[in-house]
């Protein structure tokens, strides 16, 4: 069973929070939507009813809503639970989303990987449509049109980084564009567009649902709500879990059964590793931020191994675009390598770890610049351990 | 390539361009139907599909390029894609990964010489929880032992036939 407790978006009443988005004014859609505070649920964590603003106040012809399941965080699933079980909350979200802020289109970005979901998400489009859920005139609004259509990924992580998406979409290398301009200002063929996370847009639905201030009560001051964590790794009880955001890694390691771990990485291959010692620390925008990749590594685990794994997933995912992540990532992996031989020294260690930090001021998308975080914190906290190998 | 070949192609490919637009923004929904059909995308092909878009050639290459599941060499009938990332890897991706080799005769990156098999490593396909995991031709497998990898390898087969691992003479060729 992959859910493990009792996530909240079971008990949102299907089309209720639609419903209630289209007895309000546009604006006050958005203003719930802030109230609650609620930030991106993909991991970057950009308040979400600012993002909305924001497109919403561009002027377009034609605007766009981007719902990003491209999924590809190295231990995240919850997307893929998410699709499965409520796919309903997630289209809902999209529509009054393009309600909010004045758009008739929606696209729904899946990842290759996932082609099997395809099947049952046209299904529940289908249904949609059917009920005018989606399409002109939605539950009697006068003017008011919308539809949703699932464009196929092809295999590229870094498609999940906003802009290298929209670039996918228009056909081209998934490469990433500068910003600014910003997708709600510049996004699909130039117009403004939203681009938002799975969960962001079913968590939008309950909170249009429930209230600003039933998503507010939950988590800490800012990082309000619920998060749903993917748990794998060195667990017995691996899967998918609702936690308030402020929740300690102690008792999220406790809830899936991993009390002997050595550390966990949170926020996948792009996030950070933390020690057993800072066990007590929280789940939180502020603190330990993630998108929702939890991976548990047990006491006899070689750390070491681990930054060698993330290295290799991004010489391979590296777009090629931009120098510090292109070269940076392939550079860190032959130190890995040497660290593993036992024939690197400290001093080289140092030049790598400064290499890394220019990683992350210099590359040009979120990919590169995140790209050497676990590398980074496996050097820092475990250097006893990775140091003089025979 | 015979001109019938060729004729036929590029009647798929207008038919591809009649249903998916040929704004640039089709490029992609065009190239995967292609790709799904004859498993691979060959240069006529990308030339074609560049002159009906109205895009250069190259345009159409650098993303067939870019993409792990758009593929300008052969890939085989059965495109199997085992996770290699670090919850498949800690749950035993290594052991299945050697019977796969074992049991079709090539290495990863490498396809069957009867082009039944392709093997390719992918990066964390969101099975992180039941692994090791892997994908056929799309279909997900999961918690996959050494032991079951024969029984999948045999339901593909029942398709196509018996396969037999290549010999070092097949493989050279």
């Amino acid at each position: 069973m992959t859910i493990r407790n009792e996530i909240t978006l079971a008990s949102v009443v299907k089309n209720e929070g639609l419903a209630v988005a289209l007895e309000l004014k546009p604006a006050e859609v958005i203003k719930t939507v802030r109230d609650s505070g609620m930030k991106g649920r993909g991991g970057a964590g950009f308040p979400t009813g600012l993002k909305w603003e924001f497109a919403a106040r561009e002027k377009g012809e034609k605007k766009f809503v981007i719902c990003n399941a491209d999924e590809g965080e190295p231990g995240t699933f919850k997307d893929r639970v998410l699709m499965s079980e409520w796919p309903d909350l997630i289209f809902e979200g999209m529509t009054l989303a393009g309600y909010a802020i004045g758009a008739s289109e929606g696209v729904f970005y899946l990842r290759g990987e996932y082609t099997y979901l395809q099947a049952g998400l046209e299904k529940c489009l289908a249904a949609r449509r059917k009920a005018n859920l989606l399409g002109d005139n939605i539950l009697g609004k006068e003017g008011f049109s919308f539809d949703i259509h699932i464009h196929m990924g092809c295999g590229a992580y870094v498609c999940g980084e906003e802009t290298a998406l929209i670039e996918s979409l228009e056909g081209c290398r998934g490469e990433a564009r500068n910003r600014p301009p910003f997708p709600v200002n510049t996004g699909l063929n130039g117009m403004p567009t939203i681009v938002n996370n799975v969960e962001t847009f079913a968590w939008a639905t309950a909170i249009m649902a429930k209230g600003a201030d039933w998503f507010k009560a939950i988590g800490t001051d800012k990082s309000t709500g619920p998060k749903i964590l993917s748990i794998s790794g060195d667990v017995e009880r691996p899967g998918v879990y609702e936690f308030p955001m402020g929740t300690t890694i102690d008792d999220v390691i406790e809830a899936a059964g991993g009390q002997d771990a050595k550390a966990v990485v949170i926020g996948g291959a792009s996030g950070h590793c933390i020690p057993r010692t800072e066990f007590s620390r929280a789940i939180s925008y502020e603190d330990v931020a993630t998108g929702g990749s939890v991976i548990v590594f047990g006491p006899h685990r070689d750390m070491l191994d681990v930054a060698e794994n993330f290295l290799e997933f991004f010489v391979d995912e590296s777009c090629g675009q931009c120098t510090p992540c292109r070269i940076g990532n392939v550079k860190l992996l032959e130190g890995v390598r040497l660290l593993q031989l036992g024939e690197c020294s400290t001093s080289y260690l140092q030049d790598l770890c400064s290499l890394g930090e220019t990683m992350q001021c210099a590359s040009k998308c979120g990919l590169g610049q995140s790209s050497p975080n676990a590398f980074l914190s496996i050097v820092k906290h475990f250097r006893n351990e990775i140091l003089g190998r025979a | 390539m015979l001109t019938t070949q060729q004729d036929r192609l590029m009647g798929e490919i207008n038919n591809l361009v009649d249903v998916h637009g040929s704004e640039r923004s089709a490029l992609i929904p065009i190239l995967q139907d292609i790709q799904k059909r004859y498993h691979t995308i060959g240069d006529f092909e990308m030339q074609v599909i560049a002159d009906r878009l109205g895009i250069h050639p190259v345009e159409v290459y650098g993303v067939v390029t870019f993409y792990s599941f758009l593929n300008e060499g052969r890939e085989g009938r059965f495109v199997i894609r085992l996770c290699r990332t670090i919850s498949c890897d800690m749950a035993g991706k290594a052991a299945v990964a050697q019977q796969l080799r074992n049991d079709l005769g090539i290495e990863f990156g490498e396809t069957t010489a009867d082009g039944r098999f392709t093997l390719e490593w992918a990066n964390c396909i969101g099975m992180c929880d039941q692994g090791p995991a892997m994908l056929v031709n799309g279909k997900v497998f999961t918690r996959v032992t050494p032991e079951m990898v024969h029984d999948i390898l045999a339901a593909c087969e029942k398709t196509f036939g018996p396969h037999t691992p290549q010999t070092e003479e097949e493989h050279a060729l």
